[in-house]
């Protein structure tokens, strides 16, 4: 079952929620839709469920028009951000809801509905508290239960809005775990929003970033992360240190660091370049170009430490990531000097109006990486 | 839920403005409802039980209590159609003019029941833009029953919209389009979903509006005509057996219409003793 959504546009009154949306989502696959808030996630997701359409635009399954089906006929199982269990239901009668409404003739016994509501029950791990009502239940066993009502009809697609969002940390974690693992066992092809990329990038096999009704970019969490593809997705997946690379007269540099090399030939004066956290080293050799770095402070959380460097060459302040044993290895102290160099980066080229030019992207990285 | 915490140590200032508002409320509360209502009985039981009981079966009663029970027999279900429709409208669409809606629905409330009555004769009097051509055709509305149920109609149409509305507003619709999602069609979205979130608010929404219905004497009383025995409701019996000097009578009618409205108190009462914690969870917020 694929799915083939092309030059999708859904216009509000006051805003543009999908601008030209195309996505192909492959049969048995976990992808997530990621973006801040008024990304257009939500939206995109509604009209698969069939709760919303779009202005222009087609939706395919298997080849077949699927914006022609209604919301009841598209056999699709969605979870919904405050999970929206009927409230006058107990969590029985929640989970057999779907299959209590179908027609008669496609309706299964009452043996039968009994006996498949019980295995959900058992499969969320709520065995037991099938005759309580949501209310009595908490924020996870509600989310489960609503896991659990939408997989009641055999669903073809599941959608989850913000599956994790209204839960504490810990439940959060555990949960996304159990997710994954269900997925894993039922191959159910998955849809899920979410505005945490720490989320996207542990849950899904797929990650579509959005951004102003845009997809940004689409990809596996992986090439997300490492070979991000505009400046947007840079700076929303994970932490990242943005400063700016000029060419002057031996080519291009930044403070005291320079890339030693320029795919654009000489095209652009200007690139904007991110740098993870983790990919600077702290103690370059001085036969390499490097940055002057004072050592601001240590913010030691748990198994990683966050340093705050000042480079007075840059004029601005720049975060490192170390695994926390390594401070005492490398001797570090709040007011030290250090020589820094980042082992990669991600360049942008910006025209004469400042935009970057997206397509140029440069992905580079240190030729004799030295481990810092 | 956490109880108040109590506050256990208070200064006697607070302890005499404590007393003393409370005493207000109470003299008030006595004042100007329980000496009055006591007055209905204590009148109509002047001259004792057997002239009372006359008094409410003659003739005359007997039809203005048929006519009352008519009147909100008919205007009561019309209204919870167009209550529930209208809050349906009101909170799960988006459309041009809905604001306009609202202060629609909100019409009958502020604007003096008389002139509401007498929009009804300008519209179908004898003289009126359509009572010619009705009348033409047979059709009498005004100083007939008809004219009775359309103003009381009119009069209580806020009643269960009004009710509905924050209620809708406050739940939103996730549960229904969990429903829709899950395969339901509208009429099973409706009856199984909607419904049993709404029917404590439309229990009292139809309480309020039957009680309305029964007591309105305004507008019922311009397209009445008073004419004793056909178009004459209860309130309108009172008016008429008081001008006639009959206090009994009037009292003994008024009685009746008293204690519909305790029957009503005590009914909503009842049902709030009695599913408290369930009308707690439909609540807005309650979950």
């Amino acid at each position: 079952m694929t799915l083939e959504l092309s030059h999708l546009n859904r216009r509000f009154a006051e805003y543009q929620a999908l601008d030209d949306v195309s996505l192909e989502i492959a049969p048995g696959e976990f992808l997530a839709l990621l973006g801040p808030s008024g990304s257009g996630k939500t939206t995109l997701l509604r009209i698969l469920a069939g709760l919303d359409y779009p202005d222009t635009g087609s939706v395919l399954k298997d080849g077949k028009d699927f914006l022609a089906t209604t919301a009841r006929e598209r056999n699709i199982g969605m979870v919904f951000q405050h999970y929206a269990l009927f409230r006058h239901l107990t969590v029985l009668e929640n989970i057999a809801f779907g299959l209590r409404v179908r027609p008669w003739r496609k309706r299964p016994s009452r043996a039968v509905i009994r006996e498949r509501v019980e295995r959900l029950l058992k499969r969320v791990q709520l065995d037991g508290l099938g005759r309580r009502y949501p209310s009595q239940l908490s924020g996870g066993q509600r989310q489960r239960v609503a896991l659990a009502r939408a997989l009641a009809v055999e669903p073809d697609i599941l959608l989850l809005d913000e599956p994790f969002g209204a839960l504490d940390a810990q439940v959060r974690v555990a949960l996304r775990r159990w997710l994954r693992e269900l997925h894993e066992e039922l191959q159910l092809t998955t849809v899920f929003v979410t505005h945490d990329q720490e989320e996207a990038l542990e849950l899904a096999d797929r990650v579509a970033v959005m951004n102003n009704g845009r997809v940004e970019q689409v990809g596996s969490p992986e090439m997300i992360y490492q070979q991000p593809a505009t400046p947007f997705v840079c700076e929303f997946i994970g932490k990242v240190n943005r400063f700016t690379v000029r060419r002057n007269g031996a080519g291009l540099a930044a403070g005291g660091w320079k890339p030693e090399d320029d795919p654009w030939q000489g095209r652009h004066t200007e690139a904007v370049a991110y740098v993870r956290p983790e990919q600077l080293r702290l103690a370059v050799p001085a036969s390499q170009p490097a940055w002057e770095a004072r050592l601001r402070h240590i913010y030691l959380a748990g198994s990683v430490a966050h340093l705050e460097l000042q480079v007075e060459s840059l004029e601005q302040p720049l975060e490192a990531d170390i695994a926390s044993e390594d401070l005492s290895r490398l001797g570090l102290q709040a007011g030290m000097e250090l020589r820094v160099a980042p082992r990669g980066a991600v360049l942008f080229p910006r025209d004469g109006q400042g935009a970057t030019i997206n397509h140029e992207r440069w992905i580079w990285h240190a030729r004799s990486p030295v481990p810092a | 839920m956490s109880r108040h915490p109590r506050s256990r140590s208070m200064g006697w200032p607070r302890r005499i403005a404590h007393v003393a508002l409370i005493l207000l409320a109470l003299v008030f509360l006595v004042a100007f409802l329980l000496l009055p209502l006591a007055t209905v009985f204590v009148e109509a039981f002047r001259q004792g039980v057997a002239p009372y009981l006359q008094a409410i079966w003659q003739p005359e009663a007997r039809s203005a209590i048929r006519l009352t029970l008519l009147v909100a027999a008919i205007a009561v279900p019309l209204n919870v159609v167009f209550g529930v429709a209208a809050a349906w409208a009101m909170t799960r669409f988006e459309f041009r003019g809905k604001t306009l809606l609202g202060a629609f629905i909100d019409l009958p409330f502020s604007v003096s029941p008389v002139i509401s009555g007498l929009v009804y004769v300008l519209l179908f009097g004898a003289q009126g833009w359509f009572g010619p051509w009705m009348e033409g055709h047979g059709l009498k509305v005004i100083y007939a029953v008809p004219g009775l149920v359309l103003v009381t109609v009119f009069i209580t149409l806020p009643f269960v919209a009004r009710e509905l509305i924050p209620l809708m507003q406050s739940q939103g619709s996730e549960e229904e389009e969990a429903a829709r999602v899950l395969g339901a069609s509208g009429w099973q979205l409706f009856f199984r979903v909607t419904m049993p979130n709404i029917r404590w608010a439309l229990l009292y929404g139809v309480l309020l509006c039957n009680a309305r219905a029964m007591g309105e004497f305004g507008a019922v009383s311009v397209v009445s005509g008073h004419i004793r025995g056909l178009t004459t409701t209860m309130p309108l019996e009172v008016e008429m057996r008081y001008n006639e000097y009959d206090y009994v009578g009037a009292f003994a009618v008024a009685s009746l219409l008293a204690l519909l409205a305790l029957l009503t108190l005590a009914v909503k009462t009842l049902l709030e003793w009695r599913y408290g914690d369930e009308i707690a969870a439909h609540a807005p917020g309650g979950h």
